[in-house]
C-alpha cells in the first residue's frame, strides 16, 4: 500500500518525449498491423469476392457470399458454437477461481510445484493431448469401462463424438489459461481485505463474493477472454472428439476452405465469427468507460460541494 | 486547524453504550484468561491473563514480536488460541468466528475496500447485516460527520490521503457499534505531524463514543498519551499492567523501566535498615558511596537489589547540595557529555565505572545559573524516594528494551 497518498484526481504525467514513447511502441504496433490487422481486413475483403471454380478468388465484387450465410444451418451452428464456448468458459472459471485462490494461499514452496503442474500439459503437443482424450473416452477406453462396471452408464451410450466430449476437452484445454491470470490476480490481492470483511460481519462465503471476487475482477475478465475467444474458434477439438451433432463454426470454415475450395465463403464465416466476438467486447468496453466517467464526475461534483 | 467534533449528530447513534470511565465497582468487561498461542515452535503468547474495563482505553505496548498483535488477532477471531478463554461481557467468545464477534478492527494499513467509495466502505458492515436503507444512511451520515469525511464521501480509497483513509477505517469499524474497538498500530503508517494530530482525534473519538478501545502499539508516546491503562508486553507475556504514570514511576522489571522512557540501572546490596526511618535502607553499589533508598519491597540486609533511577530524578550542580535529604545521596562525578535539547539538557556523567544519564529542565538557564559543562567535576544527588527497586531484572532483556526504545541511550548499567 502506498503511504504518501496520491492527490485526487491524478493529473496527467508531465508531457514526456513523445518520440521516445513511439520508438518503444512502434515495433509491436507494426507487428500487430502487418500480421494481425491487415490479414483480418483481407479476410473481410475476400468475403465480398466471388468464388473461382478452381478454389481461388474471382475478380469483381459481389454480395452473393454474404447472402449464402442466410442458410438455415448456420444459426444452429453459430448458436452451438457460442453455447459450447460459454459453458466451457463458465466451467473453466468455476474451476480456476478456487484453484487460483488455493495456489496463491499456499506456502511458496508448494506454490511453485502447483504452478508447475498447471504448466506441465503445455510440454506435450496440443494435438497429442486431444488424441489422448480420444483414447480415454473411447468405448473401449478406461472411463467407459469403469462407468459400465460401476453400472453408472449403459454400455451402448457413447462418450466420444458427443457435445459433452467436446465440452470436456475444451474445459481441459482452457483451464490452465484461466488459472494463470486468476492466480496472478489472487497473488496480488491483499488478503487483509478478507479479514476486514470477516471483521465487519461477513461469513467466509460473503467475504469471497463481496471482497475477493471484486478484488480480482480484472483477472476474471482476462481469464474469461483467454478462454472464451479461443473456444469460439475451436476446430480441432470438435473435429477429433466431436460428432456430427457437435460441429462448430470452426469446422464449417475448415470445410468451406479445404473441402469445398470456396475461399470467399470461408472468409465470410470467419468475418461473421469475428464480428460476433467483437460486438460484445466493444459493448463491454464502452459500458465500462461510461461508468468510469460517471464515477469521476460524481467524485468531482462531491469535491466542489 | 481542525474543529472539534460535532457531538450532537453522532450522539444518538453512538453514545448508547456510554458508561463512566474507570468504574472500578464493575468487574472486567473483557477478560483474557490464560491465553496461549504458538506458531510452529514460536511461543507468540504465553499464558496471558488480564482484564479490560468497560469504556477503557487500554493499550498493549511492546516491541515487535512481543505478542501484542497476536492477542489482538485472537480477540478479533482471526486466530484461535491453543489454550485459554476469551470472555466478553460475561460471554465466552473463544469459539466464535470473526463475523459473530461484537468487536471491530482498525487495521494498520487501513484495509479499505478499493472497489468501494468512502461511503460504501463505511456502510459495508450494515449492508452485510441487512439494516434498513434509511438506518444505514443515517448512521453513515453521522460517522461521515464525526470523522469529517463528508466532502470525500464519494471518493475511492486511492483518491484520499493517508490520514483520511485512517478516519474512514475508524468510521467503518465504529458503525457496527462494536463492544470493543481493536486498533492495530493505527498510526504507524502516518508521518509524524499527522500522527500527532490523529492522536488527538482518536482521544476525542474515544471520549465521544464511549466504546472500549484496545490499542496495540510499539510507540510508548502513543500509549502513554492515550491510555487509561497500559499492558507492557515482552516475549509473549505481560510484564506489567497499570496507568501510564504507574508504569513509568514504578516499573516492575528492568524491561519495563528501559522500554518506557530512559532510565539508569544500579545493581547493589542492602547494607542495613535506616536507623531514622525503618521504611528506608542503606544500599551499597560497587564504586559508589553508600546511599539511602526507599525500601518498599521490604528487603533485608544482604539482599541484592536492582534500582532504576530516571534521568530527571537526579539533580546536577557545580555546588554541593544544601538540603539535608539531598546531602545523603550526593556523589562527586565528572561530566562526560552535555547535550542541549531546548526544554532540557542531557548530561552523561561518570563516577568510576558508572555512566549515568541525567536530564535537567531549564529554569533560568542562561541568566543566573551556571550550568555544568563538559569535563566539570560536579555534584549529583537524588531523593531517597526516587530510587525504585525492581522486582525483576534481566540484563539482556533490559538491553534489548533500551535498544528498541531509543537510540543514543547512555550505557548506564555496569
Amino acid at each position: 500500500m502506498s503511504d504518501p497518498a496520491p492527490e485526487p484526481p491524478s493529473l496527467p504525467p508531465p508531457s514526456r518525449s513523445r518520440a521516445a514513447e513511439w520508438s518503444v511502441t512502434a515495433p509491436s504496433l507494426l507487428w500487430l498491423l502487418a500480421l494481425f490487422v491487415a490479414p483480418t481486413l483481407i479476410v473481410f475483403a475476400i468475403a465480398f469476392k466471388p468464388a473461382d471454380p478452381l478454389g481461388g478468388i474471382g475478380s469483381g465484387w459481389t454480395l452473393d457470399t454474404l447472402r449464402s450465410l442466410a442458410n438455415p444451418n448456420y444459426p444452429v451452428i453459430i448458436w452451438r458454437t457460442i453455447w459450447i464456448s460459454a459453458v466451457a468458459t463458465v466451467f473453466c472459471l468455476l474451476l480456476a477461481v478456487p484453484a487460483g485462490y488455493c495456489i496463491a494461499r499456499t506456502s511458496k514452496k508448494l506454490r511453485q510445484f502447483l504452478l508447475l503442474l498447471v504448466i506441465v500439459p503445455f510440454w506435450t503437443s496440443f494435438l497429442v493431448r486431444i488424441f489422448a482424450w480420444k483414447h480415454i473416452l473411447h468405448p473401449e477406453g478406461l472411463i467407459k469401462h469403469t462407468l459400465v462396471a460401476l453400472h453408472l452408464s449403459p454400455p451402448e451410450t457413447p462418450l466420444l463424438y458427443t457435445p459433452g466430449a467436446v465440452l470436456l476437452v475444451m474445459v481441459y484445454t482452457g483451464l490452465p489459461f484461466a488459472i494463470l491470470p486468476i492466480y496472478a490476480g489472487a497473488e496480488k490481492f491483499d488478503f487483509q481485505l478478507v479479514e476486514a470483511a470477516l471483521d465487519l460481519g461477513c461469513s467466509r462465503w460473503q467475504a469471497f463474493w463481496r471482497v475477493f471476487l471484486p478484488g480480482i475482477s480484472r483477472a476474471l475478465l482476462t481469464a474469461f477472454l483467454v478462454t472464451f475467444i479461443p473456444s469460439l474458434g475451436s476446430y480441432v477439438i470438435p473435429d477429433v472428439v466431436g460428432g456430427p451433432g457437435s460441429e462448430m463454426l470452426g469446422n464449417k470454415i475448415a470445410q468451406r476452405v479445404f473441402t469445398d475450395r470456396n475461399l470467399p465463403h470461408g472468409a465470410a464465416l470467419a468475418a461473421l465469427l469475428t464480428v460476433a466476438v467483437l460486438i460484445p467486447l466493444i459493448l463491454a468496453v464502452l459500458s465500462r468507460r461510461a461508468s468510469a466517467k460517471g464515477g469521476l464526475a460524481k467524485a468531482e461534483g462531491g469535491a466542489l460541494r | 486547524m481542525r474543529v472539534r467534533f460535532q457531538i450532537s449528530i453522532s450522539k444518538s447513534h453512538l453514545t448508547s453504550t456510554r458508561v463512566p470511565l474507570h468504574s472500578s465497582a464493575m468487574g472486567d468487561f473483557l477478560e483474557f484468561q490464560d491465553i496461549s498461542k504458538h506458531f510452529g515452535s514460536t511461543r507468540a503468547v504465553d499464558h496471558v491473563s488480564f482484564g479490560v474495563k468497560k469504556g477503557e482505553f487500554f493499550s498493549l505496548l511492546g516491541p515487535s514480536g512481543c505478542g501484542k498483535t497476536t492477542l489482538l488477532r485472537l480477540l478479533a477471531g482471526f486466530e484461535q488460541p491453543d489454550s485459554g478463554r476469551l470472555i466478553l461481557d460475561g460471554e465466552d467468545i473463544t469459539a466464535l468466528p470473526p463475523h459473530k464477534r461484537p468487536v471491530n478492527t482498525v487495521f494498520q494499513n487501513y484495509a479499505l475496500f478499493p472497489h468501494l467509495t468512502v461511503r460504501e466502505n463505511i456502510a459495508f458492515g450494515p449492508r452485510v447485516a441487512k439494516w434498513p436503507r434509511s438506518k444505514i444512511d443515517d448512521a453513515v451520515a453521522g460517522l461521515l460527520k464525526l470523522t469529517q469525511m463528508e466532502e470525500k464521501a464519494d471518493r475511492k480509497p486511492h483518491q484520499i490521503s493517508g490520514g483520511q483513509k485512517q478516519r474512514v477505517a475508524i468510521a467503518r469499524a465504529l458503525i457496527n457499534k462494536p463492544r470493543v474497538l481493536l486498533l492495530d498500530e493505527p498510526l504507524a503508517a502516518l508521518d509524524l505531524k499527522l500522527r500527532q494530530h490523529m492522536l488527538l482525534e482518536l482521544d476525542l473519538i474515544h471520549d465521544e463514543v464511549g466504546i472500549t478501545f484496545l490499542y496495540v502499539t510499539h510507540d510508548q508516546t502513543e500509549a502513554m498519551s492515550l491510555s487509561d491503562r497500559i499492558a507492557v508486553m515482552n516475549n509473549g507475556h505481560v510484564e506489567q499492567i497499570g496507568a501510564p504514570a504507574e508504569i513509568y514511576e514504578t516499573p516492575v522489571s528492568g524491561f519495563v523501566a528501559a522500554f518506557i522512557g530512559d532510565t539508569n540501572f544500579l545493581d547493589g546490596r542492602v547494607l542495613r535498615i535506616d536507623e531514622e526511618d525503618p521504611n528506608y535502607c542503606l544500599i551499597e553499589v560497587a564504586g559508589l558511596p553508600e546511599f539511602v533508598c526507599y525500601n518498599d519491597k521490604q528487603k533485608k540486609p544482604g539482599d541484592l537489589v536492582h534500582l532504576s533511577i530516571r534521568p530527571e530524578k537526579f539533580h546536577i550542580s557545580n555546588e554541593a547540595p544544601k538540603s539535608r535529604s539531598g546531602s545523603k545521596n550526593a556523589f562527586r562525578a565528572k561530566v562526560e557529555d552535555v547535550i542541549y535539547m531546548g526544554t532540557l539538557t542531557k548530561y552523561w556523567i561518570r563516577i568510576q565505572n558508572h555512566r549515568l544519564a541525567i536530564s535537567q529542565p531549564h529554569g533560568r538557564f542562561l541568566l543566573d545559573e551556571k550550568p555544568p559543562r563538559w569535563g566539570d567535576e560536579v555534584w549529583i544527588w537524588f531523593h531517597a524516594d526516587d530510587g525504585y527497586m525492581l522486582d525483576r531484572f534481566n540484563p539482556s532483556e533490559a538491553d534489548q528494551a533500551a535498544e528498541v526504545e531509543t537510540a543514543g541511550r547512555p550505557e548506564s548499567r555496569v
